[in-house]
């Protein structure tokens, strides 16, 4: 069956160094719409590269699989496509951009992706106006929004804008690539609890995590065990607390 | 350049060429016989009815001239100029005579309007679209030129009445004899350089700004060259000087039609700031470039100095330059007044074939004297770019500082951007800083802003306007949004 | 800008009469553009600060066969080459350009063969565009020619020049040092002399692939003398051009390397530092090219400036269109110890990669007053504070020496003539 987000034996590699590196070895994973589902696993286990891949990120190179994403080849879509069809990344590291206003590029960005989903741009008045409601909830300081894009941004305040963002952007799916790194037991809060105010039957995410911390804020319809490069193992929230406490060991020499 | 809103959607108006300033106008011209020689430099004068000692002055400025060879350091490269095949004087017929709109031809209007100069003072003030956030917006005064000759100035009663003197330099020639024969030739001098001493003995008209001790200028003036007529150099000279505690910001603006081969402007700026007086100097260059196989273009070599004279006076270059087949121009400052303080803020873009050449000099003469240098380079397509920039510190330049920061972006591996500073310091209490850096724009970051929805071609043209923020934020606002406007257009096709 | 026309021959008056004795087909060859171009004056850019004025005042001769050894025992001795650890090196000795072998012990483990009894001029110079090249190539008489065999690790090598005029001469000698793939070598060039000299080397240095040379030069020559040396090195893939000159001596000197990066992940770094006082002018030049991607290069040169002296820096990165991922970067910093001193500076960026990271900084100025004063207020008297700073800001660019003993003959040469205590 179709569902919202289908991906189906995805491999893909890098070329590092001159040295082609397979990453993806495989991956089988479906999201249906409304749910959030987490992905953990060790380092190295191809989670953020699978987030990169669904974003479109040119360094990678798909060799086998499929991604559907409402009912369209994901994989044939420029990334700006892929953004205005719905789909955010957080980013791990988010992006530094010197000299680049911060709300400035948050319209721009916002008035791209509305025009090409055939809605109105906002004007500059009614950006603000939505943009300083959005931030207030995520507690950011006012000025961040004059600041430029991440620059002297700490850990903490860059995770916040690329929540804020994805508030503004108001997609339909979201990966959210180790948001919670770097941030203290409130920020954490904060951040999932914007999250969580997107949680709609309309709104899916795929959550990359390393503790089971943040799927205590967030928690999530399934989780799913990465390791080399394939989902090797998936359950239900219940399989974070067992990850916590036993490491993933087991489901490693299960799926050895 | 335009400094109205309007002009951005005049400009989005006006076809589909790349290079939207590129139409030329219908219009009688008198025309001197092509070639430079003393009959020609006497008819300028003559038509100008100058007096004597200027008509001397240019003469021996081309005697100078015909001493000396074109420069040969700057890193471009273009055929020998054949300065005998262009003409010298190129005026619209019609003698603008008292300038007053009505009597102007209403071709030329049309021209300035199509470019979205705003000479009506009336719709000036009346009808302009504010932006959110601000109430109200101060006029701007205008001078135009068309060729060789002012076609228009606005606003001069205005400026009249708070003392300022806004007009042609042919006519402050005429009106203000003393002030220009005090000053013209005296920071750039007849001899000055290749250029500037082609300028001396040929140019034709510019603008003249005279503020008296005292005043602040009550509003921007600005003025725009425009080159229309075939095989024509254009020589203008502008001269403005600010008296003691006096302050004016000036903004420059230019554009020429599309040929296919190249026209020459050699202009000559000359800025006379006195004890804590300010100058505020804005140009947006956009003259042809050419087309995408580097056929055409104006040849922009100009030569732009300021001298602060008195204690604590300043003087403040921006520069956006997107346009011209080649450009040679290093606005710079003599900073002689104690404490006085030079700044020069630069853009420069060149695509395809364009080549720039341009930076500045600051030479430290006084105690305590502080100049700042941003400069950002832009390189597209198979063009080549240089920052070449002088800091002298002289001897009595006790308590000196400069700081320098040159970036350069590339963008495609077929350009070149190059950076060439020059630093001279014979002073021990004097303190120097240079920065440089070459990148490109990372891959990081265009992915970053095209998975939030940005096409590539603006997720560039907004990491380049970042890039460049830190001078585009140094000009008035208007222009500002002219600028930002005016790279993305530079820029176009060259990525993807 | 105004075009003078004048005859290049006439900046060739010093050398006439050697120059028209030479018959060599080679070295016509030079001489020819030699003669076309003349000896730069300030006029062209290259030269821009540093004038040959030095040369036209005398006619240099051809050194005479006969040198003086106690005297250049007893100059080795100075320089502290004979004692310690240094004492145990190989060392090649020239006097007046020519080698000394009774006072040099050559090296194991290297082909070692001289310029005097096999002339080759090598293919990394260019005569025809550097004038100094040109007339070294017309002059030369001795200069060693070395190569390290692959694989083999040299150690230290110490190439001694000593001047030694009581007339005006002058002398060419012609270098140069092949490490082949693999090859290791630390070459520790001492230069000194007295009397009114003109030193004019020319060295090709040529690091095949994984080879690694480590390079210092001390230039501590006579106080009536001129330095005008020109380097050329050329690096191959994973190579490594590791070098360093120290500025001392001569009234007029210039150090000039040209160092070209020629295969992939290649590194070169050309560092250095000049204390100059009096009437001192020493010229630190360089270009670098970037002719292969994933190279990077690294420059850093301190001068520190007294009396009414002029040092003079000019760096050149030139990235070619191919040479992407190049990491290039260059520093240069100047402090002015004297109302009279001056320094003038070019670093330059030529770039035609995109993907590429380049930077340069430069900084001059006088002694930090903070610093300064931070020191007096601790009871440091004002010269010995003074003392202290300049010590430590060159310190700082003798530590980029990476040889251990090699920036400690260093530091002891600069001693010799810039004791640390006592007044400047």
């Amino acid at each position: 069956m179709t569902q919202f987000l289908d991906i189906a034996g995805l491999c893909a590699r890098i070329d590092a160094d001159g040295q082609e590196k397979e990453i993806l070895r495989g991956v089988d994973l479906s999201i249906p719409p409304g749910e959030v589902h987490a992905i953990m696993g060790p380092n190295g286990s191809g989670k953020s590269t699978l987030s990169y891949v669904l974003a479109g990120r040119e360094d990678y190179e798909v060799t086998a699989g499929s991604v559907t994403f409402q009912g369209q080849d994901l994989l044939a879509m420029e990334p700006e496509e892929r953004a205005a069809a719905g789909l955010f990344l957080a980013f791990q590291s988010p992006i530094e951009l010197p000299g680049v206003n911060n709300a400035n590029f948050l319209r721009t960005a916002v008035n791209a992706v509305r025009r090409a989903r055939g809605q109105e741009e906002l004007d500059a008045v009614a950006f603000l106006k939505t943009a300083r409601e959005a931030s207030k909830a995520l507690s950011m300081a006012p000025d961040m929004l004059k600041r430029n894009v991440n620059v002297g941004f700490s850990g903490g305040e860059k995770k916040r804008n690329e929540v804020l963002q994805m508030t503004l952007l108001q997609p339909s799916f979201a990966i959210l690539d180790e948001t919670d790194s770097g941030l203290d037991v409130d920020a954490l809060r904060i951040v999932a609890e914007g999250v969580n105010r997107l949680r709609s039957p309309s709104f899916s995410a795929l959550v990359i995590t390393h503790h089971q911390r943040l799927l205590d804020y967030l928690v999530p319809d399934r989780i799913h065990v990465m390791a080399k490069g394939r989902i090797i193992h998936s359950g239900g929230p219940e399989l974070a607390k067992q990850i916590d406490s036993e490491g993933y060991t087991r489901f490693l020499a299960e799926a050895a | 350049m335009p400094a109205v809103t309007e002009t951005r959607e005049a400009v989005e108006k006006l076809g589909q060429s790349s290079y939207k300033w590129g139409f030329e106008t219908e219009i009688d011209m008198d025309l001197a016989p092509k070639g430079l020689n003393e009959d020609t430099i006497r008819l300028i004068s003559a038509r100008k009815e100058e007096p004597e000692w200027l008509l001397e002055w240019r003469l021996s400025a081309f005697k100078a001239w015909q001493q000396m060879t074109e420069p040969t350091w700057a890193k471009v490269k273009y055929p020998p100029i054949d300065y005998q095949d262009a003409h010298y004087y190129a005026a619209p017929k019609k003698k603008p005579g008292p300038k007053s709109l009505e009597e102007v031809d209403p071709e030329l209007l049309r021209t300035y309007e199509k470019l979205g100069i705003p000479l009506h003072e009336q719709a000036m003030l009346a009808g302009v679209e504010l932006p959110e956030g601000e109430t109200a917006r101060p006029p701007v005064a205008v001078d135009a030129v068309f060729d060789s000759v002012s076609v228009v100035t606005t606003f001069r009663k205005t400026l009249e009445e708070a003392g300022v003197i806004f007009c042609p330099i042919s006519e402050a020639v005429k009106d203000h004899p003393d002030l220009v024969r005090k000053y013209l030739g005296t920071v750039v001098p007849a001899g000055d350089n290749f250029f500037a001493a082609l300028n001396s003995a040929a140019f034709t008209d510019g603008s003249f700004v005279f503020v008296p001790k005292g005043v602040r200028c009550p509003m921007e003036l600005s003025t725009y060259f425009r080159i229309n007529a075939r095989n024509t150099g254009q020589f203008e000279r502008t001269l403005i000087v600010v008296e003691d505690g006096a302050s004016v910001s000036y903004l420059e603006g230019c554009t020429a039609p599309m040929r296919d081969e190249n026209q020459l402007h050699a202009a000559v700026v000359e800025l006379v700031a006195m004890e804590d007086a300010s100058i505020k100097y804005s140009t947006v260059q956009n003259w042809y470039p050419g087309d995408e196989n580097g056929r055409g273009g104006i040849y922009n070599f100009v030569t732009k100095r300021g001298a602060c004279r008195g204690a604590r006076s300043k003087i403040s270059w921006t520069q956006v330059e997107t346009g011209s087949a080649i450009t040679w121009k290093y606005p710079s400052c003599i900073l002689q007044g104690e404490g006085s303080v030079g700044e020069f803020y630069s853009v420069a873009v060149t695509n395809n074939h364009q080549q720039a050449d341009t930076g500045t000099k600051m030479i430290h003469i006084g105690r305590n004297t502080r100049s700042t240098i941003i400069a950002k380079t832009i390189s597209a397509g198979q063009s080549d770019s240089t920052y070449r920039g002088l800091v002298r510190v002289l001897p009595k330049a006790y308590g000196a500082r400069n700081f320098t920061q040159c970036d350069s972006l590339l963008i495609g591996d077929r350009c070149g951007a190059h950076t060439v500073p020059y630093i001279e310091n014979r002073n021990m209490g004097a303190r120097i800083e240079h920065e440089a850096t070459t990148s490109k724009i990372s891959e990081d970051q265009l992915f970053y802003c095209r998975q939030r929805g940005l096409s590539e071609e603006d997720a560039v043209g907004l990491i380049v306007n970042g890039f460049c923020r830190d001078v585009l934020k140094e000009l008035p606002m208007e222009f500002a949004v002219e600028a930002q406007k005016l790279l993305q257009i530079s820029l176009e096709g060259s990525v993807g | 800008m105004n075009a003078i026309i004048k005859d290049p021959s006439a900046s060739l008056v010093p050398f006439k009469a050697r120059l028209d004795a030479v018959t060599d087909p080679a070295r016509r060859a030079a001489l020819g553009a030699l003669h076309r171009v003349g000896l730069p004056d300030r006029r062209v850019e290259a030269w821009k600060y540093t004038g040959l004025r030095f040369l036209n005042e005398t006619a240099f001769a051809t050194a005479p066969q006969e040198i003086d050894r106690v005297k250049a025992r007893a100059e080795l001795e100075r320089l502290g080459l004979t004692l310690g650890e240094a004492a145990s090196l190989p060392r090649l000795v020239f006097v007046n350009g020519r080698y000394a072998a009774d006072l040099s012990v050559e090296p194991e483990n290297v082909d070692l063969t001289f310029f005097s009894k096999m002339q080759a001029f090598g293919s990394l110079s260019s005569p025809d565009r550097d004038a100094l090249t040109a007339l070294n190539a017309a002059l030369a008489t001795d200069g060693v020619q070395l190569t390290v065999p692959a694989g083999i690790d040299a150690g230290r090598l110490l190439l001694v020049s000593l001047g030694q005029a009581a007339d005006p001469i002058s002398f060419h000698p012609r270098h140069s040092v092949t490490l082949e793939n693999g090859a290791n070598l630390s070459l520790l060039c001492v230069q000194s002399g007295e009397g009114r000299y003109l030193h004019n080397p020319v060295m090709e240095l040529s690091v095949a692939d994984n080879a690694r040379l480590q390079h210092l030069t001390i230039q501590t020559e006579g106080d009536d003398a001129a330095c005008l040396a020109t380097l050329y090195a050329q690096i191959e893939e994973h190579g490594s051009y590791d070098s360093f000159v120290l500025g001392l001596g001569a009234a007029l000197s210039r150090h000039e390397v040209h160092a070209r990066l020629n295969a992939a992940h290649a590194q070169v770094h050309v560092n250095g530092a000049q204390r100059l006082q009096g009437r001192q002018l020493g010229d630190v030049t360089s270009v670098i090219t970037h002719a292969a991607p994933d190279c990077n290069s690294r420059q850093t040169v301190r001068n520190v400036l007294d009396g009414q002296s002029r040092g003079v820096f000019q760096g050149k990165v030139l990235v070619e269109r191919i040479a992407q991922k190049t990491d290039g970067y260059q520093m240069n910093q100047a402090l002015l110890l004297s109302e009279t001193a001056e320094i003038d500076a070019k670093p330059e960026l030529e770039i035609y990669a995109d993907d590429v990271k380049c930077s340069h900084g430069a900084t001059v100025g006088a002694l930090d007053d903070e610093q300064m004063f931070y020191l007096r207020s601790r009871g440091v008297p004002e010269a010995e504070a003074r003392q202290i700073l300049i010590h430590a800001f060159l310190a700082e660019a003798l530590g980029l020496i990476p040889d251990e003993l090699a920036q400690t003959i260093a530091t002891r040469i600069m001693e010799l003539r810039f004791p640390v205590t006592g007044e400047a």
